[in-house]
């Protein structure tokens, strides 16, 4: 009955959290609140920042359509990266999962091996690959007579989102690997004991089940592409720009700081939007699922 | 005839034989039980009727059919998992119906047929919910109802009571008895229970390390246990050494000071099993000191140190008075109510 341990009690766990606490809010917050005031001060090219409160960038990025192309290129990118990946990651994750034992670990290890190399490292394998005329692949198929001019690979969307969805793949292998784990083992066999045949068993057994882990793992890749720079930048170049590599040339090339942080700001505030929303759908759509 | 039949039937996984010569004949609408320790090859025998696991050796055959030839989802029988498999994004109605409609089944008949179904398991209501939100006995039921909705040949059923308590397993096993029953379907229980398999089953395959050991009704493997395992694994047994002495006529049948005619075919060393609540207290027999009694309700427990090595004996609760720990007693019995092995290295 003594208040003074109720008290030491109701603070113990603010004191414990401080540390990180402080750390969430030192290089997080403040450094977000700052961007986003940073968006509605004013700038010039011989002035520099002025720090007054203007709708200028917002009104600029409303109204001129340059912006609006770069956003939609941006998510349209995202998209068909998210689309790539769950095509060819949900299957590689099922076969990856009906290995057995040592074949199962080697190639869990190749798929998550490449995370462990920078992804400027791994765009730049791309570049060397199909980097106009002195790329390995264009070299040599041109050589060889099978096409003319180089594949257009370079600064191209195409381009971006196969490089994207290479850097990507992993996290949704995984994700869709973790909803397989919850399978019950012998939920196949059940199905097949009942007369489904291979295909029935994979389009009404086993991807209902999954869906939850390829939508999450959909989430993570779409909003790590949506948000990507390095290998925008590299692929894209200064030529084809996404929100990411717009923002990197405003702040460091322009040198227009206000203009930059409203984009970024914007691109944030957009992903948080679609992402917490296509989570609540999710969760609802796959309730019995994920309980 | 047998309705279905395995034919020496072997599974080896690389040099491990987990099933050998493993041959039964199951007759229609008989209800079997596999029962046997963990690991001793029920699971994998179980599949290998279901067509999840191919034999190595041997035939597999059900109305005289051989049944490697025909793919699982072909063979029609209805199996229920030990972990129940049941489809978690659907509700227990569309787990029932899911057989129903891989035969093409017309709407208006499955819907009837997945309501009795449900209905005979005790789950009518239940239609809409799904299995994460039902108890272990409801999802017992639900995998049940999956399995004889399609009206399947055969029965398997794999340690399906394992995950209930105590008090709903034994409600769930008089169920399933007389769900049996009432449609007749031949069914193979696999359990680990002995108590489980001799209250179900018409028959108990007792196995152990991928073998049979016997074969027989739950009196037979009860009271005439064909190995040593079997008196075992089969309840409490007592054990006694015993030998045939063929130098005196009549033949006599030798245990410490217990003595009986000989039964015929044996001589030299024996091993004598009785049941301990086959063993009642006498003027003659083996001589013992009873070491502890225990009161259990409706019977005593006793435990002795014979001339023959440590017995049990259990009394029932019959009001009469009972020898008392360190009193010195005589263990007797009928030589109807044991069973007599040769001993083998002695
Ligand atoms: N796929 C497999 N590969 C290798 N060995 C296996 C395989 N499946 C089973 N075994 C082995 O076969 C033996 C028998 O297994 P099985 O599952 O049939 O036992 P069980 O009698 O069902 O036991 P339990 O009561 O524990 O379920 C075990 O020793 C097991 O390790
Ligand atoms: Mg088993």
């Amino acid at each position: 009955m003594s208040t003074a341990a109720d008290e030491r009690n109701a603070r113990a766990p603010w004191a414990l959290t401080a540390p990180a606490l402080m750390l969430f809010v030192g290089v997080l917050l403040i450094p977000l609140a700052m961007t986003v005031m940073l968006s509605f001060h004013d700038w010039g090219q011989y002035k520099g920042i002025e720090p007054v409160f203007i709708l200028k960038n917002w009104h600029e990025i409303a109204t001129d359509p340059y912006y609006a192309e770069m956003f939609w290129r941006t998510f349209r990118i995202a998209i068909l990266t998210t689309l790539l990946t769950a095509l060819l990651g949900a299957p590689e994750a099922y076969i990856l999962n009906r290995m057995s034992g040592r074949w199962k670990s080697i190639f869990l290890l190749v798929i998550l091996g490449p995370l462990l190399i920078s992804v400027v490292a791994r765009t730049l394998g791309w570049a060397l690959l199909f980097g106009g005329n002195n790329g390995l692949v264009n070299k040599l198929l041109m050589s060889a007579g099978v096409i003319r001019s180089p594949i257009p690979f370079m600064f191209t969307e195409t381009g971006m989102v196969v490089a994207l969805a290479h850097v990507m793949m992993p996290f949704m292998v995984l994700s869709v690997w973790a909803a397989l784990q919850r399978l019950d083992p012998q939920i196949e066999n059940a199905a097949m004991s009942l007369g489904a045949g291979p295909v029935t068993i994979i389009r009404r057994i086993i991807m209902p089940q999954i869906m939850p882990g390829v939508l999450s793992g959909a989430i993570i890749v779409f909003s790590l592409s949506a948000s990507a720079f390095a290998t925008p930048a590299i692929i894209g170049g200064r030529r084809l720009k996404v929100a990411a590599t717009l923002a990197y040339d405003e702040f460091l090339n322009t040198l227009n700081w206000p203009l930059g942080a409203a984009v970024a700001t914007l691109l944030l505030v957009a992903l948080v939007l679609i992402v917490v929303g296509s989570n609540a759908l999710i969760e609802r759509r796959y309730a019995e699922v994920f309980r | 005839m047998a309705y279905l039949e395995l034919d020496r039937v072997a599974k080896q996984f690389g040099a491990q034989t987990v099933v050998d010569d493993f041959s039964l004949a199951v007759g229609k609408g008989e209800f079997i039980s596999f029962l046997g320790p963990s690991g001793c090859g029920k699971t994998t025998t179980l599949q290998m009727i279901a067509g999840f696991v191919d034999p190595t050796r041997g035939a597999i055959r059900l109305e005289d059919k051989n049944l490697a030839a025909i793919h699982p989802a072909k063979r029609g029988l209805g199996i229920v998992f030990q972990s129940y498999a049941l489809f978690p994004h659907m509700t227990a109605a569309e787990n029932v119906a899911f057989g129903l409609e891989m035969r093409n089944v017309p709407r208006g008949e499955r819907a009837e047929r997945v309501r009795a179904a449900l209905a005979m398991v005790g789950l009518a209501g239940y239609e809409d919910r799904h299995p994460r939100r039902m108890s272990g006995g409801q999802q017992q039921r639900v995998a049940l109802a999956r399995a004889l909705v399609i009206k399947p040949s055969v029965l398997l059923l794999d340690e399906p009571l394992s995950n209930l308590d105590a008090k709903l397993r034994e409600e769930m096993q008089i169920e399933l008895r007389q769900i049996q029953r009432t449609i007749g379907t031949t069914t193979i229980l696999v359990t680990h229970d002995q108590n489980e398999a001799m209250s179900l089953s018409d028959r108990i395959v007792v196995m152990s390390q991928g073998k049979i050991e016997q074969i027989g009704t739950p009196q037979e493997t009860y009271e005439r246990p064909a190995s040593a395992f079997v008196s075992q694994f089969l309840g409490k047994t007592n054990d006694f050494a015993g030998t045939i002495d063929r130098t005196v006529v009549p033949t006599q049948l030798v245990a410490g000071s217990w003595r009986a005619p000989a039964p015929a075919g044996l001589s030299g060393p024996v091993t004598v099993s009785v049941r301990p609540e086959r063993i009642g207290f006498g003027d003659a027999g083996l001589s013992a000191k009873i070491m502890t009694r225990i009161f259990q309700g409706n019977h005593w427990l006793f435990q002795c140190d014979s001339e023959c090595g440590p017995a049990i004996v259990i009394r029932q609760n019959d009001g009469q008075a009972q020898p008392a720990e360190g009193d010195a007693v005589r263990l007797t019995w009928r030589p109807e109510d044991m069973s007599v092995r040769a001993r083998a290295g002695a």
